[in-house]
């Protein structure tokens, strides 16, 4: 990547300067107060981060501008960091507009949607940007009045002095932007916050009710065709020929044509995952003429055997054999039963787990598993690309813009200058959009039919193309002493083609004999991060076996985790606990007052609880299930969060609401299963999603209030969900239920 | 190919263009009307849902050629300020996360309520099943168009 690597460079944070006609615009470094890199999670985050900035812009006419560098999937950033900025800054909110950035190396950094890091990482850098312009604000009046800096006052958007002088921003805005840039601003109090906490309404609200053309495959240029990829019918298959005379006779179809993504040793980065190599395209005027004519291809499909891939990650550069063959998920899971069974890596030891489990009393042993799962991002994949020999432009739906831009640059041998790459709203991301093959496909796309084109991805060409969520197994073990102590705690989880091990996590700390251990199968069935990667299982598993391991010691499953923490506070067992144990205990103790747990009022409801830690947040859920036409019902759920300081509130619940209702819908119907190496579900006719009649009636949402800075949403509610249903499932049906999804082994039950 | 005169959002637009071409297509490609979305064109989704005749339909599965002359409208034409009820209550309660599901969803409120002014829980769930929500703003919906049913009720009974 052609950046400018500064890790922790403080001396480049601000830089002022004129907008052509009249105003400031005031650049930011925000990565000076990033903490270490290496606390993302499951990002592969490089190592050394580039420089990354946002444009403030203050017009003469008093709007203030921020240009959004992370890209919108409906996390809500273009509103929550404007909210940051103009809380500093001390605007009117009605006068701050948003536009989203377009990809820029040099200016605006990798710009990475994911981790739940937006809000995290942008909260101290954006205050600091919005407190310094303020004071450039207040000197620019204070040298126009000659009257003392700190004589001059704001107030939403007003410069005001005791004199009775006062101007807009805008009027000072000019002169502001050749003023120095002040440095080590005192920041607000949060109890002087009054945009943050207080909640605004989605900057986009209004293009989205009334269907502006905000999406990637809403975009379009004047003579851009439509192109689709035929991709093999399943994995492990390539393509060996195709016949595309029929096609070409169909109206308005221009061209046919194969091409290879990557080169033979093709050095890939983490997020360079692609299914199928070779492309088999057809480019047309229309959507509907090229997906009819797509339909005539004559295709011979052959197995593609093993094949190796060329991968570059922290380690280096390694080969990487993927193994030919059709898989199956009966095939695979008897597989994982067999693996389960064979040594594997340890991955945390505490203690002497094998001496306590040996002298045990009762052992619990559990085994969960889960399946494949695919994102279905309610907008497919798409991007627009018009490319030349001397440029690209690139227009789409792209959650790590900073991440395919070399890839790009490589393989079309442009540099990153002749590249642009402009960000569209995305229609759901979930991590899919993390991997860009898609737009990789588009470029070289364009390249070859020399042409603007978009590439679409039909419902079926994403469902079944693959970078799902991985297949996950985990056995879990607990140890009892006589007086039903937990003495020892195994856990040994795999997966295809990886495990979903935290081996750091809760109870990790919490129990003096511990071991965890992680094992995977290779597998030609890509996979990606899935909103809240690895944790979406292991809340899962953990805190059902967790649920389990409470009633065989014959106590309260809130208290039972509520002591456990007690233990990792007051005597944590081993190093690197990852997470805060007050922290934790506190979203338990409100779930449980919110929920009215064990109080009268709730026996109408077999209840539920889970609670879980990842991307840096703390959740917790008290589900409610009833049985509704001889079917168990969430009806309510009870959800605590704790991310530190709440920027917009109404939508820091709805993402909650929208999270708990995802987690039910996969625990309950989500599945992407395989014969033969072809993926079993290909629409959403056959691929189970929850629907408005199967959401709950209630969610409620209660944030812990402290002044903590704040961390991510989008993630942390989501995982703890599956685990509070599984309980409730218990408390419905009496029977544990260990593999997901729920809704087939529901229905064999009746 | 063949010819089309269709009345689109109270305007007659022709298009030549396959008898078979589904009205999301014809929507989308050929009379730059983007806001009706594709989803999954089998009908299983609801994303692409417009109004025939003041009926909330999948778009994707009606073919250019069954149209007529019948009133086809679609989200960029549900009202002419972007303040139909339905489209006031959605941004008073917030729904969208992602919103790319959100204008299939409010064509279809919008023809519940015209079907139904006063719709029960279990009526807005059963007309709405159709429509998935990938983002899960299931209960911002159901809690919009109870808005929305208010304040049509309202300010019919003030006529």
């Amino acid at each position: 990547m052609d950046t400018n690597k500064t890790t922790y460079n403080r001396r480049s944070f601000l830089k002022a300067s004129l907008l052509s006609g009249g105003g400031m615009m005031l650049s930011v470094s925000w990565l000076s107060s990033f903490k270490a890199a290496d606390k993302l999670e499951a990002l592969n985050l490089p190592p050394q981060w580039s420089q990354l900035n946002a444009y403030i812009q203050i017009t003469a006419d008093n709007v203030v501008k921020l240009l959004c560098p992370n890209p919108e999937f409906g996390q809500n950033v273009m509103t929550s960091l404007p909210m940051i900025l103009a809380e500093e800054l001390d605007v009117d909110w009605k006068n701050v507009v948003v536009e989203m950035g377009h990809h820029d190396n040099t200016k605006l950094g990798p710009q990475f949607t994911g981790g739940s890091n937006s809000v995290r990482m942008y909260w101290k850098p954006l205050r600091e940007a919005g407190a310094a312009a303020r004071q450039m604000l207040r000197e620019a009046a204070a040298q126009t009045w000659s009257v003392p800096v700190d004589d001059v006052t704001t107030k939403a958007g007003m410069l005001q002095h005791s004199s009775g002088k006062s101007a807009k921003y805008g009027e000072m805005a000019t002169k502001a932007a050749t003023l120095a840039v002040p440095k080590g601003m005192k920041l607000k109090a949060p109890k002087d916050f009054s945009i943050v906490r207080k909640s605004k309404k989605n900057v986009e609200g209004q293009k989205i009710v009334t269907g502006k053309p905000l999406f990637g495959l809403d975009y379009r240029q004047e003579g851009m065709l439509i192109a689709m990829i035929q991709h093999p019918p399943a994995f492990g298959m390539k393509l060996k020929s195709f016949d595309a005379s029929q096609t070409l006779k169909m109206p308005g179809i221009k061209d046919v044509f194969s091409l290879k993504l990557y080169e033979d040793s093709f050095e890939q980065g983490g997020f360079d995952t692609r299914t199928f190599n070779d492309l088999l395209v057809v480019v047309g005027k229309t959507t509907w003429e090229v997906m009819n004519a797509r339909k005539k291809l004559k295709v011979e499909w052959e197995p593609a055997g093993d094949t190796k891939d060329t991968m570059m990650g922290r380690g280096g550069k390694r080969e990487v054999t993927v193994p030919g063959g059709l898989e199956s998920t009966s095939a695979q899971l008897d597989k994982m039963a067999e693996y389960a069974k064979k040594s594997a890596q340890q991955l945390r030891k505490d203690g002497d787990p094998e001496t306590a489990f040996k002298n045990a009393a009762q052992i619990i042993e559990r085994t969960y598993n889960a399946p494949f799962l695919a994102h279905n991002c309610m907008e497919p994949m798409n991007f627009f690309a018009h490319v030349t020999e001397e440029k690209a432009l690139l227009v789409g739906p792209l959650q790590a813009p900073g991440w395919t831009e070399p890839t790009l640059s490589k393989i079309l041998k442009l540099p990153a200058d002749k590249i642009e790459i402009q960000m569209t709203r995305m229609g759901g991301g979930f991590g899919r959009r993390a991997y860009g093959h898609y737009l990789t496909e588009a470029a070289l796309i364009s390249k070859k039919a020399k042409a603007p084109i978009k590439l679409i991805y039909t419902r079926e060409d994403d469902m079944t193309y693959g970078i799902y969520r991985p297949m996950y197994t985990a056995t879990y073990r607990a140890a009892l002493d006589a007086n039903k102590n937990l003495i020892a705690f195994h856990v040994k989880g795999g997966g295809i083609p990886e495990h979903a091990i935290h081996a750091n996590r809760f109870p990790a700390g919490a129990v003096d004999n511990y071991l965890a251990e992680g094992w995977e199968i290779p597998s030609n069935i890509t996979i990606g991060a899935f909103r809240a990667p690895r944790s979406n299982f292991n809340a899962a598993a953990e805190q059902s076996f967790l649920d389990e391991v409470a009633e065989a010691m014959g106590k309260d499953p809130i208290e039972f985790r509520l002591e456990l923490l007690k233990r990792a506070k007051e005597s944590p067992v081993g190093k690197n606990n990852e997470y805060d144990p007050d922290r934790y205990a506190g979203v338990l103790k409100l779930v449980k007052d919110k929920s009215g747990w064990n109080k009268p009022g709730n026996e109408k409801y077999h209840r539920g609880v889970a609670a879980y830690f990842c991307h840096n947040s703390y959740a917790a859920h008290v589900v409610d299930m009833v049985t509704r036409d001889g079917q168990p019902y969430v009806e309510r759920v009870l959800s605590a969060m704790d991310c530190g300081i709440v920027i917009n509130p109404d939508a820091a619940t709805n993402m909650v609401q929208g999270a708990v209702v995802d987690g039910i819908g996969n625990a309950f119907y989500g599945a992407l299963t395989h014969k033969a190496g072809a993926a079993e579900q290909s629409n959403f006719h056959n691929y189970r999603m929850i629907r408005h009649n199967e959401a709950p009636k209630q969610i409620e949402v209660h944030f812990v209030e402290n002044d903590l800075d704040p961390t991510g949403l989008g993630e942390p509610p989501f995982p703890p969900v599956f685990g509070a249903v599984a309980n409730a499932l218990y408390k419905t049906t009496g029977k544990r239920h260990y593999n997901q999804p729920f809704k087939p082994v529901l229905d064999k039950r009746i | 190919m063949a010819i089309y005169n269709l009345k689109i959002n109270g305007k007659i637009k022709q298009v030549n263009v396959d008898p078979s071409t589904p009205m999301l297509w014809v929507l989308r490609d050929h009379l730059d009307l983007p806001g009706t979305k594709y989803g999954c064109g089998i009908a299983q989704c609801g994303a692409c849902k417009v109004h025939l005749n003041g009926v909330a339909v999948p778009s994707c599965q009606l073919p250019v050629s069954a149209v007529g002359k019948q009133a086809v409208t679609t989200i960029e034409g549900l009202s002419a300020k972007g303040d139909h009820p339905v489209q006031k209550a959605w941004l008073e309660h917030d729904v969208a996360q992602c919103g790319y599901c959100q204008a299939g969803q409010i064509m279809t409120a919008a023809s519940l309520l015209k079907e139904n002014p006063k719709p029960t829980d279990a009526d807005i769930d059963a007309y709405m099943s159709g429509n998935i929500c990938r983002c899960g703003t299931y209960l911002r919906i159901k809690e919009a168009i109870k808005s929305a049913a208010k304040e049509a009720n309202t300010s019919s009974t003030r006529k």
